[in-house]
């Protein structure tokens, strides 16, 4: 049951570089990685590529596969025809270091500039009590494989790479949602993820949902949720109005 | 971690490729489906509003689009409640007076913004293919913040939703029972299932809270609005298309084109 299947693959070093044409073999049950494997084998060996558990979860395979973000190993030859030529390339938003592997470091800033998690200073470890309904909705959010495909897709540091400095992208947001839902979590979030990482130019078009292979529903859990978050502190007179008079304590 | 790789400038640079996307399938088929069904329900919307045979007295039909119909030159059957508390002096159609709330209500609903900014602003049109614009703010500065008052729509919402179930029930129990009841019936139901699943009213049962457990029915209440909310973008298009369809049948009614015994 093996075929030829036609592929053409991004080569090149930092941005520059070009689509190469490949005629390589496929076997049954093969994914594409299997098959960038396979050239690094047979016809292309110094063909750089970033991979580690080939089981969908270490988050290290992202590419893009026929202009869509995909993880290498979780996409299956048999979902293409035979005489369809594949095209390989890498994340668009993030540098090239070298043919598909990215320097993905912006995400890293970007995790870095989130607060840890702040509990109240009177409890101390140990004497967290949850109840399962309190953490189940962050609970969603921690499938994340961190692949940061999510934010190769949007648009808003896709198409306009001068929104990155402004924007965390829906990995990092998703991140503060999921911290300020968190039932033990103090810190003041909703100010600074409109003010200082661009919740605002997120438009809710949902690309980072369609991509997340963890099927996280990234904007319909945590970024609608959290701009509605936003709504009761910074644009709701009502809210703010009631705020005032009665003092409510955080619930 | 970081990585260390020397910082050479082309490693600044991401992948030079020169098209818009390489998206091989039909990426372009959504948007425009989308396209044609937001501008179909805009031209009808346009049309039912100047158009004069919205009430059917015989059977106590209302058209949607008129409901509820508050200026004087409403036919005395079809007033809200029997009131017409705007004057002679307002000439306009009736239905101008409260386009603006479910108007609203659609146009800064959540999944209709994505519809939208996807089919008409083309931001983006598909994932991963490239927007036309060269500069993009999103939803940070006027007028595109102003899309945070939803919830204030969502409640007007809740008010309008009520009225047209009013208005099915009126004619449910007017005799002879006819079929226009039904439709009207389906369609109150249609647009409480879209109205429900809004994302502020997911938001204000108990999104803002942190402990559900200790609000064990804002809790419960949540999880139904959660389940309607999955279904929003559905709900979205079912409700769009009743709202439009009862509203035609009533008005075919009115105009005598339907004439069937019981329609
Ligand atoms: S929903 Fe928002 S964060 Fe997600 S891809 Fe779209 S614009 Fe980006
Ligand atoms: S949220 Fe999903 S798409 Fe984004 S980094 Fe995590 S696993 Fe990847
Ligand atoms: S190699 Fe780990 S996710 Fe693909
Ligand atoms: S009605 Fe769609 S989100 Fe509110």
């Amino acid at each position: 049951m093996s075929y030829k299947a036609k592929f053409k693959v991004w080569r090149g070093e930092g941005g520059e570089g070009r689509l190469e044409d490949f005629t390589v073999e496929v076997n049954e049950g093969e994914v594409v990685l299997d098959i960038i494997h396979r050239l690094q084998a047979t016809q292309a060996p110094d063909l750089a590529v970033r991979w580690n558990c080939k089981a969908g979860k270490c988050g290290s395979c992202s590419m893009e596969i026929n202009g869509k973000p995909r993880l290498g190993c979780m996409t299956r030859m048999s979902t293409f025809e035979e005489d369809e030529t594949i095209t390989v390339t890498p994340m668009r938003t993030f540098p090239v270091i070298k043919d598909l592997v990215t320097d993905v470091s912006f995400n890293y800033e970007k995790a870095r500039q989130i607060p840890s998690f702040t509990p109240p200073a009177d409890v101390r470890p140990g004497e967290y009590r949850m109840q399962q309904v309190d953490v189940e909705r962050s609970q969603e959010f921690r499938k994340c494989i961190e692949c940061f495909m999510c934010n190769n897709v949007c648009h808003v540091i896709r198409d306009h790479e001068e929104n990155k400095p402004a924007f965390a992208g829906p990995r990092f947001l998703m991140r503060i949602a999921e911290l300020d839902m968190h039932p033990y979590d103090v810190a003041d979030r909703q100010e600074a993820a409109q003010e200082e990482h661009g919740l605002g130019y997120c438009n809710i078009t949902k690309c980072c949902t369609e991509v997340c292979p963890e099927h996280i529903k990234i904007t319909d859990n945590a970024l609608i949720p959290m701009k509605e978050r936003v709504v009761d502190r910074k644009y709701d007179p009502l809210v703010w109005l009631g705020n005032k008079i009665f003092r409510r304590p955080k619930s | 971690m970081t990585q260390t790789t020397p910082d050479a400038s082309a490693r600044r640079q991401r992948a030079q490729v020169k098209v818009r996307t390489l998206r091989a399938d039909r990426w372009w088929l959504a948007p425009l489906l989308t396209f044609l069904g937001l501008s179909s329900f805009l031209v009808y919307g346009v049309w039912a509003i100047l158009d004069g045979s919205y009430y059917v007295p015989s059977a106590e039909y209302i058209a949607p689009f008129a409901s509820p119909c508050l200026a004087t030159s409403c036919p005395e059957g079809a007033r809200f409640l029997g009131l017409a508390p705007f004057g002679d002096w307002y000439t306009l159609p009736p239905g101008l007076l409260i386009l603006g709330l479910p108007g609203g209500f659609r146009l800064t609903c959540y999944y209709y913004r994505k519809s939208y900014y996807r089919s008409f602003w083309l931001s983006p049109a598909a994932c991963a293919v490239q927007e036309p614009h060269g500069k993009y703010t999103g939803e940070t500065r006027f007028p595109l913040i102003i899309q945070n008052v939803h919830r204030y729509f969502f409640y007007l919402a809740l008010v309008i939703g009520a009225i047209l179930a009013y208005d099915a029930v009126l004619a449910l129990v007017h005799t002879p029972l006819g079929l226009g009841s039904w439709i009207l019936l389906l369609n109150a139901v249609l647009i409480f299932g879209y109205t429900l699943g809004c994302h502020s009213c997911r938001h204000i049962t108990a999104g803002r809270l942190n402990h559900f457990s200790r609000h064990p029915l804002r809790y419960r209440a949540w999880t139904f609005v959660s389940k309607l909310n999955a279904k929003h973008q559905p709900l979205a298009w079912a409700s769009m298309y009743s709202v439009m369809g009862a509203d035609l049948y009533v008005r075919l009614v009115a105009k005598g084109i339907i004439a069937f015994p019981y329609a």
